[in-house]
């Protein structure tokens, strides 16, 4: 008797079961969840898990904080469109607080104990060099938002940011047209990626432009004094700065430019290292007439990117701002959707294979294009900031082919 | 240096003296209070940064209610934040005298990871409360720009006016600690705690009000340092390891060693910086420390007192 009522509830469960999983497949129309997902990772009938891995503490937490919120934009939509082969986004949030080894552990838990397969994350080159390893070898997708200096390539990652040269050459190109320059004088903080971006702009002024570098110099993350480096541009009188000074130190650089004198209308600088987030800190009025070289600028006049301002600002509060890499990092899930869709699949190996060649016509900067390298085709573009923080596009290049390590260029 | 003229290298020299001397006010301010915690109380404090951090969101705080509420205030309201910021940190400074720092007097080393966390605490309160990005107030019109008495010289205003105030605040630190009564019985405590108690002196009033003070100046110092750089959460780290520099290099207990070494080591690096190139001159520069105190440990002005 109880037994046999046992047996009765159980039918009635499974069948119950059975009927409103054949229900929600009817309802989500997507394709099953074996034929989608070959290797185990966290994707059911309804919903698929994927990683986000920023410093929300820390010092990056400054930075990250952009990339963070336009991922969740990009997911929130996606999913308010139906989700991804008709399953709901979830996303698991980790910390890695600014610190690399946090990282690279905390990249391991989303792949390994959360079976998440896919991670939009890092930020700064070390946080990434931390984790690729951990990629490749449990085989993850990460999708990498910042523009970085190259000299890299991976099966395991897609980089929605620029690489070097593509910010950099069409940069030094259109000042040396427009301003006549022949002299530059190239500042950095002292780390791998200033290094390496003034290391190729080296070689492009001296071997293809045909100009001087007067100086080049490097100083310490958080470095808040450069009165001995203004002296020194103002003896050796550069036709350009060409300053990848980031952080903290950038709001002391300009603070102090601007009162030893040098303001635009003696000096022309030209920066790859400062964005809409960036002159929220400086001050517009410290910058303005100062160029920018950046794949996008929030001011961008487009309907993709109006639509896509107006959406951040709603969710984010209308103060609140958008640059480069907070734009490369709404890209990343979209075209994580484009490849899953592409690949019918969120086996990481398809959704590799699928990668190169999708195209995305909805981007806010855009037009951009996988690259079988795992980089994005994309334009350059040279804004000029004015006091209320806001870039003016003075120029937008041709699509540039992403070319992570450029013959002639190390 | 052949196509520089006499006038450039002229006006060369003037800023560089400047960017030598600007440097030299700013480790002096951070300096300062820590002058006063560490070299007359023996306390180390690791949220010395921490407290100058304080200072800065003071004026930040400052400068946004000028904005909303009192926007004709606007010109002027940085000297009066410059006062309330010295308040603010040494009302906390107070306070965490109170709470902690009274506890641990005898244990030196027990204040260096109590005050640590301590450094942890306000970071994070400052990163819950007014985010982690960095924050810049916005400065009056006549703090921004250079002075420029001719063509090619241009001596910042923000320059002068840490300066100033770093002046300013030596002399008047000078005058309390060796003129006034509060200075008299600081200094007795200093010396011999015992007999200090023993002729009446309240010396448990006497570090409170040492430690508000150097909170104060710290407090001060942040505030004038929103003049050059911008301040975040962990603005505070970025100063503790000069302002430390400064002390111990200048001989812990004496004030006007702490003025010595600031004026040294700024000199020092501003030159170097000049000469090579940023990190290296940073690095030049610690090594000439270095080397310097291993032959001095006691720093450049060692306290004549024997330790106790």
């Amino acid at each position: 008797m109880k037994l046999q009522a046992l047996h009765k509830r159980t039918t009635g469960a499974s069948l119950l079961a059975l009927l409103t999983t054949g229900v929600m497949a009817l309802h989500a129309a997507g394709p099953p969840t074996v034929q989608v997902n070959t290797t185990g990772l966290k994707v059911t009938d309804d919903t698929v898990t994927v990683g986000q891995l920023h410093s929300a503490t820390g010092t990056m937490a400054i930075s990250e904080t952009g990339s963070i919120q336009a991922e969740q934009l990009a997911i929130d939509q996606i999913n308010a469109a139906g989700g991804v082969l008709g399953r709901k986004i979830e996303v698991i949030k980790e910390d890695g607080a600014s610190d690399w080894p946090t990282f690279a552990e905390k990249a391991k838990k989303l792949l390994v104990n959360d079976k998440v397969g896919t991670v939009f994350g890092c930020w700064t080159s070390a946080s990434r060099k931390a984790v690729l390893p951990v990629f490749e070898k449990e085989n993850g997708m990460l999708y990498y938002p910042t523009f970085y200096e190259g000299l890299e390539q991976s099966k395991n990652v897609i980089y929605t940011g620029q690489e070097a040269t593509q910010q950099i050459l069409a940069g030094l190109d259109w000042i040396v047209k427009e301003k006549k320059a022949k002299t530059f004088y190239l500042i950095g903080s002292d780390y791998i990626w200033p290094r390496t971006s003034n290391k190729i702009a080296r070689k492009h002024i001296e071997n293809v432009i045909k100009g001087t570098v007067v100086g080049e110099e490097y100083y310490a993350l958080g470095h808040t004094q450069f009165g001995s480096l203004i002296n020194k541009i103002k003896l050796k009188k550069p036709d350009v700065i060409y300053a990848i000074v980031v952080g903290g130190s950038n709001v002391s650089f300009y603070k102090q430019l601007k009162a030893a004198g040098i303001t635009s209308d003696k000096q022309t600088l030209l920066t790859i290292s400062v964005t809409e987030d960036e002159v929220l800190g400086i001050g517009g009025e410290n910058l303005a007439g100062f160029y920018s070289a950046m794949k996008y600028f929030q001011s961008l006049d487009n309907p993709n990117n109006n639509a896509f301002v107006k959406a951040f600002k709603a969710k984010y509060g209308e103060k609140s701002v958008i640059g480069d890499v907070t734009q490369a990092g709404y890209l990343g899930p979209w075209l994580w959707k484009a490849a899953v869709e592409k690949a019918q699949s969120f086996d990481i190996d398809k959704i590799a294979e699928a990668s190169p060649g999708i195209e995305l016509t909805t981007a806010p900067e855009g037009y951009v294009k996988i690259h079988p390298n795992h980089h994005l085709w994309s334009k350059l573009r040279i804004g000029q900031w004015g006091t209320d923080g806001q870039a003016k596009v003075l120029y937008e290049s041709g699509l540039i082919e992403p070319d992570p390590f450029p013959k002639g260029y190390q | 240096m052949d196509n520089y003229s006499w006038a450039d290298l002229q006006n060369i020299f003037i800023m560089q003296g400047f960017a030598g001397i600007s440097l030299f006010s700013v480790l002096l301010l951070m300096g300062l209070g820590l002058a006063v915690i560490f070299g007359q109380m023996g306390v180390i404090n690791m949220a010395h940064g921490e407290f100058m951090a304080l200072g800065a969101y003071t004026v930040y705080l400052c400068s946004t209610l000028t904005q909303d509420y009192a926007p004709s205030l606007a010109p002027y309201y940085f000297v009066f934040a410059i006062v309330i910021a010295f308040f603010v940190a040494a009302g906390v400074g107070a306070l965490v005298e109170w709470a902690m720092i009274r506890h641990l007097y005898h244990r030196p080393l027990d204040t260096l990871l109590a005050t640590w966390g301590l450094s942890l605490i306000m970071q994070q309160t400052y990163r819950s409360t007014f985010g982690a990005r960095e924050v810049t107030p916005t400065l009056p019109e006549w703090l921004m720009g250079s002075y420029s008495p001719h063509e090619g010289l241009d001596i910042p205003i923000n320059g002068m006016f840490v300066l100033g105030l770093a002046i300013f605040v030596s002399i008047t630190l000078v005058l309390f600690m060796y003129k006034s009564r509060f200075g008299l019985r600081l200094r007795a405590t200093v010396q011999n705690r015992k007999m200090s108690d023993a002729v009446g002196i309240n010396t448990g009033r006497v570090d409170r009000l040492a430690f508000c003070l150097g909170c104060g100046i710290a407090g001060i110092a942040g505030a004038a340092f929103t003049t050059i750089g911008s301040t975040g959460p962990d603005s505070g780290s970025r100063y503790i390891v000069d302002s430390f520099l400064v002390v111990v290099f200048g001989g812990a207990a004496n004030l006007l060693g702490s003025l010595a070494s600031a004026f040294g080591i700024a000199q020092a690096q501003s030159i170097l910086e000049f000469f090579l190139e940023g990190t290296k001159g940073k690095v030049a520069t610690l090594l000439v420390i270095v080397v310097a105190l291993m032959f001095r440990p006691q720093g450049l002005f060692p306290s004549k007192v024997r330790a106790h």
